[in-house]
């Protein structure tokens, strides 16, 4: 099939970006949408012309690395699916793709569709862990764990970090990230010791990031290639309320 | 100089050698373990978990990586599980049966005593990854799960649904965070690796790029430890990440690392078939699913009816025929070949017949389709997503594919390689798999290698070693720093035609043919000659856009594919010399009557490690003796 592309082009964070329109010829139906991109890469190089820069790397939906807005919408038109994992079986010949980098004040363009989501490890670094060091821990059946909670614990960990709540949400917010990770933990037994302090830690960093307020649109949830539940973020409210209360 | 390959494992019963070797070492006490740097390059299973545990010690650790985040590492892709010797099954696993079926599926090329300490340190991950929030699978009575995985006759893997890598990975990455919060590690990230310095022969610092300025430095340490993974991505199609690459370790290889077993690759069995050129990577489907999976092709060749319209009798359950007593849960290697077998001889399905269905059907009738949905459901997205076919519907097709690569870096007992300071942990070192891995166990090694090995043996290092502070003006600093960015003006000043991408095909159409499932002499010596005439093309005819002073993605992986050109060549070399076949490498020379991998111990039962003779020159061949006291050499047999 034949595609016409609108892509944003950014030399750099301080540079003005604008789109630039591509032709994509014989694209096959069974490509994904990077390996599309790839074709086109090959014939812009071929051509002596800059490459479009995107982040890839596993290319199985797993590591978080890519993501695009396609026409508006982040991680483009399939449900559940992360950008490497979109094939372009869901185009058809002669469609016009609108495609942008994530838009957030908290991820500036790096270059191109490349964008610096370092914030999200920074809301980690703030409290989304358990604060055991190496060694000396307690045999791993010696607290059972009811299998409806490591589920549950399961299906909010399962985030990939790559941000499309946040480009997703009108708000720029990192709720459902953030809610993600602390209902993951505090789900589980091992996560009670800092369940407050982590829901208290985490949300201030989010707020120093810049990220907007969740205001329950649900957009995240619909973008969210995991397909996480914006319930976490009620659990995230919760834990912060509670901890809000009793801190100090 | 001349090298020797001391494997430094301690005397004494291989039970008790980790823990005796424990007391001998000497520690660095608390106080004094904050005037070390140590460099940790690659933030996975084996790097992430090495940075965190010795930042909680104490020392000062500086950590790099290529991606955006140390949570993308390519660990995070691995789907199956994690072994330990846990034994919570009562199925008679031990200690002992691990380290067992690890060297007999190793095919007796791994040393006993790291495959010991592994298989007893696995049970201190499982509680380790507990503690830290991994929600491992569990039972109704809120006990951790377990499945069983090729290889092994007991159950001991332990998973997160389809996501085992993913979660461990998580739970590394945030003890790694915490530590760079509380300020014990400094983080890195879009920054790769491109040399190694040494100074007075011992590794004392890297050279890396900022990959979004451009920006080329040294950073100095006291110790270097690489956990950069494998090289799988010489083949170019591989499950592996598109960024993982080996120049990290080949840089070390070129600075003084002896490079082992560079021809132990693994080919996994279950990913899904090819499907065009255009294609940019293969998927896995994970090996849990030959739990429940029957593999079979037609009894009859060109057999063109739809599977489901193809009757019990006409199916060959190949495995299951062959193999009776392992059937469906044949090790990789095994699995591959007979895989490749059934297609060579026509019976192949799917686009070009070089596929195999992996059948779902008598479990899904057994068990309903709820529980294999609760066990299999994201992988059975997955390859709907990709092959547009419903697999409960219809059998997947899977065809064998580059997955793992066993060798690496050459390194001790202590995980160091022989250049004094620099270790090697997880995937990039040789050491724990010989020729062959079993599934869910490279998860285990990397957190091995890097939780409970590394942070210790780093300090007995550290204690003995005198070691001088070097000036960041250093000749051997400055002398890097400005080879490296000779280099990298090399490769954006050729100003050819072709793009890396192009190259970079072509090498993994040659390694693919030559040193892939199945290798020749005749076969490895066309590809000893079409190597180096492709690299001499490479610096001579390849275009790369842009500048050094950017964020470039054509100048990154034109540097990696520059570095694979070399590592291919050793590869290939390594295969032929080594005139056996064992595990993941298959001589068709060297075969038993029916068709299975023929060992020549008395021959090749060593580590075969190679040393950089300079450019030009020819690699030297060194030899680490392997001996089986624990584990009788034998013929492997799963049938």
């Amino acid at each position: 099939m034949r595609l016409t592309l609108h892509v944003w082009r950014q030399a750099s964070a301080q540079a003005n970006g604008a789109f630039v329109r591509y032709e994509a010829n014989d694209i096959s139906e069974h490509m994904s949408f990077l390996e599309m991109l790839d074709v086109v890469n090959e014939e812009l190089t071929a051509r002596g012309e800059p490459p479009i820069a995107f982040d890839h790397d596993c290319r199985e939906g797993i590591c978080g690395a890519c993501g695009m807005m396609i026409n508006g919408v982040a991680h483009g038109p399939s449900r559940g699916t992360a950008t490497c994992q979109l094939h372009m079986r869901l185009f058809k010949d002669g469609d016009e793709i609108w495609i942008e980098p994530w838009r957030a004040t908290a991820f500036p363009v790096v270059k191109d569709l490349v964008v610096n989501r370092s914030a999200l490890d920074r809301i980690i670094a703030a409290g989304g862990y358990v604060d055991v060091h190496t060694g000396g821990t307690p045999d791993g059946n010696a607290i059972p764990v009811p299998k409806e909670s490591a589920d549950l614990a399961m299906d909010a960990a399962a985030c990939i970090g790559c941000g499309a709540c946040v480009a997703a949400c009108p708000n720029g917010s990192a709720s459902l990230f953030t809610a993600a990770k602390i209902s993951h933990l505090g789900l589980l037994p091992q996560g009670q010791a800092e369940r407050y302090r982590r829901a208290l830690g985490m949300v201030a960093q989010m707020d120093l990031e810049h990220f907007g307020g969740c205001t329950l649109f649900g957009e995240c949830q619909a973008a969210c290639p995991k397909e996480i539940s914006i319930d976490f973020i009620a659990r995230m409210h919760r834990d912060y309320l509670r901890a809000s209360l009793t801190a100090g | 100089m001349t090298i020797e390959l001391k494997s430094r494992v301690p005397d004494g019963p291989i039970q008790g050698k980790w823990e005796r070797h424990q007391f001998e070492m000497k520690l660095v006490n608390p106080a004094n373990k904050r005037r070390y740097t140590v460099i940790v390059v690659g933030t996975g299973l084996a790097g992430g978990a090495a940075a965190a545990t010795l930042s909680e010690l104490g020392y000062n650790v500086k950590a790099f990586c290529f991606q955006d985040s140390p949570r993308r590492a390519h660990s995070i892709a691995a789907q199956g599980g994690i072994n330990a010797a846990k034994n919570y099954k009562n199925d008679g696993d031990s200690v002992w049966r691990l380290f067992y079926d690890t060297v007999k599926g190793g095919d007796f090329r791994a040393r006993e005593a790291n495959v010991y300490r592994l298989a007893q340190v696995s049970v201190n991950i499982i509680d380790q990854c507990v503690a830290q929030g991994v929600p491992f699978a569990r039972e109704y009575g809120g006990l951790l799960d377990n499945r069983s995985f090729g290889g092994a006759q007991v159950s001991r893997t332990f998973y997160a649904r389809g996501q085992t890598g993913q979660q461990l990975l998580l739970g590394c990455y945030q003890a790694l965070e915490k530590e760079i919060a509380r300020g014990g590690v400094t983080m890195y990230p879009r920054t790769e690796m491109l040399d190694l310095i040494v100074v007075d022969g011992r590794a004392r610092g890297i050279v890396t790029r900022d990959m979004v300025t451009g920006k080329i430095e040294a950073h100095l340490a006291d110790a270097v430890i690489l956990g950069t993974g494998g090289y799988g991505n010489v083949f170019y199609l591989s499950t592996n990440a598109k960024g993982s690459n080996a120049t990290a370790i080949w840089r070390a290889h070129k600075r003084g690392a002896v490079f082992a077993n560079p021809c132990f690759t693994q080919i996994h069995p279950t990913c899904i078939p090819v499907a065009g050129d255009y294609q940019s990577k293969l998927t896995l489907m994970s090996e849990s699913l030959r739990n429940d999976g029957r593999v079979w092709v037609p009894k009859r060749a060109g057999d063109t009816r739809l599977p489901n319209d193809i009757p019990e009798a006409d199916r060959d359950y190949y495995l299951e025929r062959k193999y009776p007593s392992f059937g469906n849960l044949s090790p990789r290697d095994i699995a591959s070949r007979a895989a490749k077998e059934v297609c060579d001889e026509g019976r192949g399905v799917g686009p070009g017949g070089r596929g195999v269905y992996l059948d779902f059907r008598d479990s899904i009738k057994r068990l309903g389709r709820a529980r294999i949905e609760e066990r299999y459901g994201n992988l059975f997205e997955m390859y709907e997503r990709i092959t547009d076919e419903d697999p409960y519907q219809v059998p997947m097709r899977i065809y064998p594919a580059v997955h793992y690569t066993m060798g690496g870096l050459w390194v001790d007992y202590n995980l160091m390689s022989t250049i004094p300071g620099l270790h090697v942990i997880g995937e990039a070192n040789f050491s724990d798999h010989g020729a062959n891995r079993l599934g869910a166990s490279a998860l285990m090694q990397g957190l091995a290698d890097g939780y409970f090995v590394v942070p210790l043996t780093i300090g007995d290092y550290l204690a003995n070693a005198k070691l001088a502070p070097v000036a960041d003006d250093h000749p051997e600093v400055r002398g890097t720093l400005e080879a490296v960015r000779a280099r990298t003006g090399k490769l954006l000043g050729i100003g050819g035609k072709r793009s890396t991408q192009s190259f970079h095909r072509e090498l993994g159409r040659i390694m693919w043919e030559y040193c892939g499932m199945a290798r020749t002499a005749d076969g490895l010596r066309t590809a000893l000659q079409e190597i180096p005439a492709l690299r001499e093309e490479f610096w001579r005819n390849l275009y790369v856009p842009g500048t050094g002073e950017e964020l470039n993605q054509s100048l990154e992986h034109a540097g990696r594919v520059a570095d694979f050109m070399e590592l291919a060549e050793l590869m290939c070399l390594d295969a032929l010399k080594r005139e056996e076949s064992c595990g993941g490498h298959f001589r068709v020379e060297h075969q038993t009557p029916d068709g299975e991998a023929l060992r020549h111990d008395e021959r090749f039962s060593y580590v075969a490690g190679w040393e950089w003779a300079g450019e030009g020159q020819a690699p030297v061949l060194h030899k680490e003796p392997l001996s089986f006291e624990n584990v009788a050499l034998s013929q492997r047999s799963y049938k």
